[in-house]
């Protein structure tokens, strides 16, 4: 058999998806960014969005978002996401607009731009990429990262009497009368990367009804941040990072 | 039609003039001596009538990346604070100069360093001239010295910044805030279409790329020669601005042997003083600012070859005095009188520090 034979659109199973710009990735191997990226390219073309869609992108590792997914971007200042977010869509309310950051960016520089826009309802997605370490500054503690974990900023291991606890933003959001939507996912096996697409598609939606703000957590490997293959990463988040960070819903008030 | 005069605070002429203007957003927090300007758009409720959005935000941080945010996408918005204020919208001021984005920013004086007093005040000159934030950029700032200023740099700082695509400051004090002068608001205009939106501002946001490449507004570039050819860039508007849009204003200065500079509020009083001086023969002048940045360099670079010297009055402790000094290139003395924490000369006061510097102007 030929590969031309093979390479018929009936056999196409899987393809890069349309809003997925070609061009190289400048994230390490193992990294859940990609993957998350792709859910969002994949999701705003299955809605049909992406004519209507304006993404705020965080500074962090993912703060060249705008390169990989091809809609129109906003690159916001550290933190200020929510708000560069909240005055794109208060002037654009018809606009699908979502915030793509991560637990430094959240969590940290940006807890109060984040509190207050999820408190007033914002109709927004936020996409929250938690994977306890600053990736893009070289593997220094974040608000989430867990007692014990080894940093760049913690190197003997991060203790509450030096550096407090790791931050469960997404719980304290999911308390806020402004979000609709609270959800903790991950996508490191196929069955979570199918669940984690679930939530953002759900995400959107929520926003485009003007139900209020929707949090999709994705608890990701840093797998060079933590010093691990892709493989051990994987391992490491299952057996430390998700019995702290369980997954699933926090609050579902979605659309039905 | 008749004009229509009505009796207002600055702060409140801001707001009718925003909304006359067609502004599509105001985003703010509380700060005293400018919280009228929030008040008085939350009473108009302009989401009813033109359509504009008003929000109180839990910060002046979140208030100026709203800003960015709403200006990425083509729209008229801005902000209003005052000193402390200003100082932290100072990281947002730079991304959106950075961003080449329009917006308009007004800041209402009031005195410092810290939280200072929520007195008058010109002490953010520097900040406000020099770029303020990091990174090498300037932006438009136009000094009111009148309420029905006020009113008319609201339109003139958004045309400015549309023009540029720049931000563009209104730096009033708390006098000019909070004083009621009669004021003529100017004529409605209509909010931009999204239509329009997308003609005059191909550079937008807006979410819908149909007909256009998809638009990234980003101020990142790790590439050095890439930087630098956005910091030509940014240079390059800079010195346009400085060629076309330099305002200023003269009084008596025909004949002036010494030249008074002020802004805002403390040009009127200078102009008082000079009055004064005048019914008694003294050839005294005023030139007053109104674009800060740019600053009539040149202008006051012409007078120092016939003036005899230079008396710079501000509220603050010296800061507009430097620009004058670099301007007169040392043809002429130059001396500075200031007050700060809030307290306003009166222009006897203003008038006898003068005559210690220059006493020849004494009858």
């Amino acid at each position: 058999m030929k590969a031309e034979d093979i390479k018929r659109s009936e056999n196409k199973v899987y393809c890069r998806p349309e809003l997925l710009n070609d061009t190289n990735m400048h994230y390490c191997p193992g990294c859940s960014h990609g993957v998350v990226h792709k859910l969002v390219a994949e999701v705003i073309k299955e809605m049909n969005q992406e004519n209507n869609a304006i993404g705020v992108a965080p500074v962090g590792c993912a703060v060249f978002a705008y390169n990989y997914i091809d809609i129109d971007w906003i690159e916001a200042a550290h933190g200020r996401a929510p708000a560069v977010a909240t005055g794109a869509k208060r002037l654009n309310p018809e606009r699908l607009v979502f915030t793509y950051q991560g637990d430094g960016d959240l969590a940290a520089i940006g807890t109060a731009e984040t509190i207050h826009a999820a408190n007033r309802g914002e109709n927004i997605a936020i996409i929250f990429i938690n994977n306890a370490i600053y990736g893009m500054t070289g593997g220094q503690m974040a608000p989430t990262t867990l007692i014990g974990q080894k940093t760049a900023t913690t190197p003997y291991g991060r203790r509450v009497d030096l550096n407090g606890h790791p931050l469960k933003i997404s719980n304290l959001l999911a308390e806020l009368e402004g979000t609709c939507y609270v959800t903790r996912q991950t996508v490191h096996t196929p069955a979570a990367v199918r669940k984690a697409k679930a939530a953002i598609r759900k995400a959107f939606e929520n926003s485009l009804a003007g139900l209020g703000t929707s949090v999709v957590e994705v608890v990701g490997t840093c797998n060079s941040g933590w010093k691990l293959t892709p493989d051990q990463a994987n391992k490491w988040m299952e057996q430390n990072m998700l019995p702290f960070y369980p997954l699933g819903d926090l609050k579902n008030n979605s659309a039905k | 039609m008749k004009e229509e005069v009505k009796l207002m605070k600055g702060n409140e002429a801001i707001a009718h003039a925003a909304v006359r203007y067609g502004c599509d957003g105001y985003f703010g927090y509380p700060i005293t001596p400018q919280s009228e300007v929030l008040e008085t758009l939350e009473a108009l409720m302009p989401w009813e009538t033109t359509g504009m959005v008003v929000l109180q935000a839990e910060s002046e941080v979140a208030s100026i990346n709203m800003v960015y945010g709403g200006a990425s996408t083509g729209k008229a918005v801005m902000t209003s604070s005052s000193s402390p204020g200003i100082s932290l919208m100072q990281e947002g001021l730079s991304y959106i100069a950075a961003g080449e984005l329009p917006a308009l920013v007004v800041n209402v004086m009031r005195g410092g360093p810290g939280l200072g007093t929520i007195q008058p005040s010109q002490s953010d000159y520097f900040q406000a001239t020099k770029g303020g934030g990091h990174g090498d950029y300037h932006y438009i700032v136009l000094a009111p010295s009148t309420v029905q200023e006020m009113a008319d740099f609201v339109g003139l700082g958004f045309d400015l910044a549309f023009k540029y695509r720049t931000p563009a400051m209104l730096l009033a004090d708390g006098v000019v805030g909070q004083m009621m002068e009669k004021v003529v608001l100017p004529e409605p205009r209509s909010r931009r279409t999204p239509e329009q939106i997308a003609e005059q501002c191909p550079w937008a946001v807006t979410g819908d790329p149909t007909g256009r490449k998809r638009n990234v507004l980003t101020t990142l570039e790790l590439e050095s020669d890439k930087m630098e050819v956005n910091n030509h860039r940014l240079q390059a508007t800079y010195r346009r601005i400085e060629e076309n849009e330099v305002r200023y204003q003269e009084y008596f200065m025909e004949d002036a042997e010494v030249v008074f500079v002020a802004f805002g509020s403390i040009a009127r009083i200078c102009l008082k003083a000079i009055e004064d001086a005048r019914e008694q023969g003294i050839k005294v002048g005023l030139i007053r600012p109104i674009t800060l940045w740019p600053f009539p360099t040149k202008r006051i670079t012409e007078l120092a070859s016939k003036a005899k010297g230079f008396m710079v009055v501000e509220l603050n402790a010296g800061q507009m005095v430097q620009d004058v000094r670099l301007a007169v290139e040392g043809k002429a003395p130059v001396y500075h009188y200031g007050r700060m924490g809030g307290v306003i000369p009166n222009p006897q006061e203003v008038f006898d520090a003068t005559v210690s510097h220059f006493p020849f102007l004494k009858k």
